[in-house]
């Protein structure tokens, strides 16, 4: 299944229609010590580059955008008890949410894992 | 003036004299108080609980160290400081506030009786207008000299003794004790292979320890020397903060502004008592008022349950009716939940009150908790 990554650092696993988002490891590198994930509702719609979710580290809070607009259709319960999954296993077990595309199109332009490196490597 | 003039005189962000080194050792590098300062080295949780078990050391280069000197530099201090500073043996420190004249806090300070001088620690963010200020109310006959080839380390932590007594620094004074033998605000100077050295046992951790005053062209070397030792790891802002917090230190700007009375803040400690009596220092008639009278709002801390932080500026309520506000807030690593100070309206200040905190719309059990959060272990001798 291909993965897609946004310049606001997250990435996208995209499988027919529904896609799981979550933030980078370089993402979770700059946050720090993540203690609570706020997540989107299920049901709820996120729209492309809006908030769709909070991300409280020791320091600061920091907003997450959709990379892409859809319907939540599941959140991950295990960053509730354990967000600190963020840090540890960000691109795997630490998944925010997934949703329903509502427009394919919105993927096109997103980076590949190669240029995604590239665009790390530049910051 | 417009903004674009405006610009044109905004400084830009300075280096600290160990600018290289946090980088060099991996530091995640910030703009703080008009400096490129070290925020984080392996993580803020890390470094924040090694602080507790161990010893850190904290670059807090930014801050401003001043001296003032003059035949009446006592008297003079007194008139701008409410401190007595009759009291203050040589050796000794004491924590004070720079008042307005309406009695709001300019800022927080440290203040040492240096022997016929008199050394003070001010905030980094505010230095230049304490400065300003200092300049405008001592008189002239008095000395105020801003020590800025001087860069300032903290050591903090129950292990910072043991880590700092291996250095082998003399007392330059026959008699003064040595740096494991000094009690939490002792100070005095010292002088480290040649390398003269102000130490203190005091710091802003709620952990014993020490800040140690040196040449900006030494400090390199004495921070190696200090991470060389086992108990030390170099501590960035972060923990610095999350440390401060947990131990109920206010943070000026945030905890303590001019908006804020020292009374209202819980620091009626930081006003001696004579003086409260006397008066006759800036913004005197609000003091006597408030400790009269009692203030209508006070600052307390608040536990809060679940894992959400509360950051400053969060508002809090009693039932619906808003209360407060957060005036800094954050999670706390040792406890593993959120804490934070808040300014609450006094019948609502009661320890054990319970409250809610808004945090975008979420509402959060919280009750007012005893500060520190965390308790203080100070070395006073006893143990």
């Amino acid at each position: 299944m291909p993965r897609y990554f946004t310049d606001e650092h997250e990435w996208i696993d995209v499988e027919g229609d529904t896609a799981t988002v979550g933030i980078t490891d370089y993402a979770q590198g700059q946050l720090g010590d993540i203690v609570f994930v706020e997540l989107p509702r299920v049901g709820s719609e996120v729209a492309r580059g809006k908030d769709a979710a909070v991300v409280e580290s020791v320091k600061a809070a920091s907003d997450v955008y959709a990379p892409i607009t859809g319907e939540v259709t599941e959140a991950n319960g295990a960053l509730e008890d354990d967000p600190a999954l963020v840090n540890s296993s960000p691109e795997d077990q630490g998944w925010f949410f997934k949703l329903t595309i509502a427009n394919k199109s919105e993927l096109d332009g997103l980076m590949d894992a190669a240029a995604y490196k590239s665009f790390c490597d530049s910051l | 003036m417009s903004d674009d003039n405006d610009s044109e005189f905004e400084a830009e962000t300075a280096t600290l004299p160990l600018d290289g080194w946090h980088r060099g050792k991996g530091a995640r590098m910030v703009e703080f108080a008009g400096y490129w300062m070290p925020v984080q080295y392996e993580g803020i949780v890390a470094e924040h609980l090694w602080t507790r078990a161990h010893a850190g050391l904290f670059d807090v280069s930014h801050m401003g160290q001043l001296e003032v000197s003059g035949e009446a530099a006592e008297a003079a201090l007194e008139a701008v400081l409410p401190i007595d500073l009759s009291t203050l043996k040589p050796g000794r420190q004491r924590y004070s506030l720079l008042l307005d004249e309406s009695g709001g806090v300019l800022d927080d300070l440290m203040v040492t009786n240096a022997a016929h001088r008199f050394y003070l620690v001010v905030n980094g963010a505010t230095k230049w207008d304490d400065i300003a200020h200092l300049r405008e109310h001592l008189p002239d006959e008095i000395t105020l000299t801003h020590l800025e080839d001087d860069a300032l380390l903290a050591l903090q932590g129950p292990e910072a003794a043991r880590a700092l007594a291996r250095l082998g620094l003399d007392p330059v004074n026959d008699g003064w004790p040595r740096v494991e033998e000094m009690v939490f605000m002792q100070a005095g100077p010292f002088s480290w292979n040649g390398v003269p050295l102000r130490v203190s046992r005091s710091g802003y951790t709620g952990e014993d320890g020490y800040e140690i005053s040196v040449p900006a062209a030494r400090v390199e070397t004495l921070a190696e020397a200090l991470c060389a030792q086992p108990e030390v790891q170099p501590i960035g802002l972060g923990a610095r903060d999350s440390l401060r917090l947990e131990a109920g230190l206010p943070l000026y700007g945030h905890d303590l502004s001019r908006e804020i009375s020292p009374i209202e803040a819980g620091l009626t400690f930081g006003i001696n008592k004579r003086r409260r009596g006397e008066g006759g220092f800036a913004g005197a008639d609000r003091i006597q008022r408030e400790l009269a009278e009692g203030t209508a709002r006070k600052s307390v801390g608040l536990t809060l349950e679940g894992r959400l932080p509360a950051r400053e500026g969060a508002e809090v309520y009693a039932g619906d009716a808003k209360v407060g506000r957060v005036t800094s807030g954050g999670f706390s690593p040792t406890l593993g939940h959120p804490i934070a100070m808040a300014i609450v309206d006094s019948a609502h200040s009661a320890e054990g009150t319970p409250l809610v905190v808004d945090v975008r719309g979420k509402r959060l059990s919280a009750a007012v908790a005893p500060m520190p959060f965390v308790p203080h272990n100070y070395f006073r001798g006893d143990r």
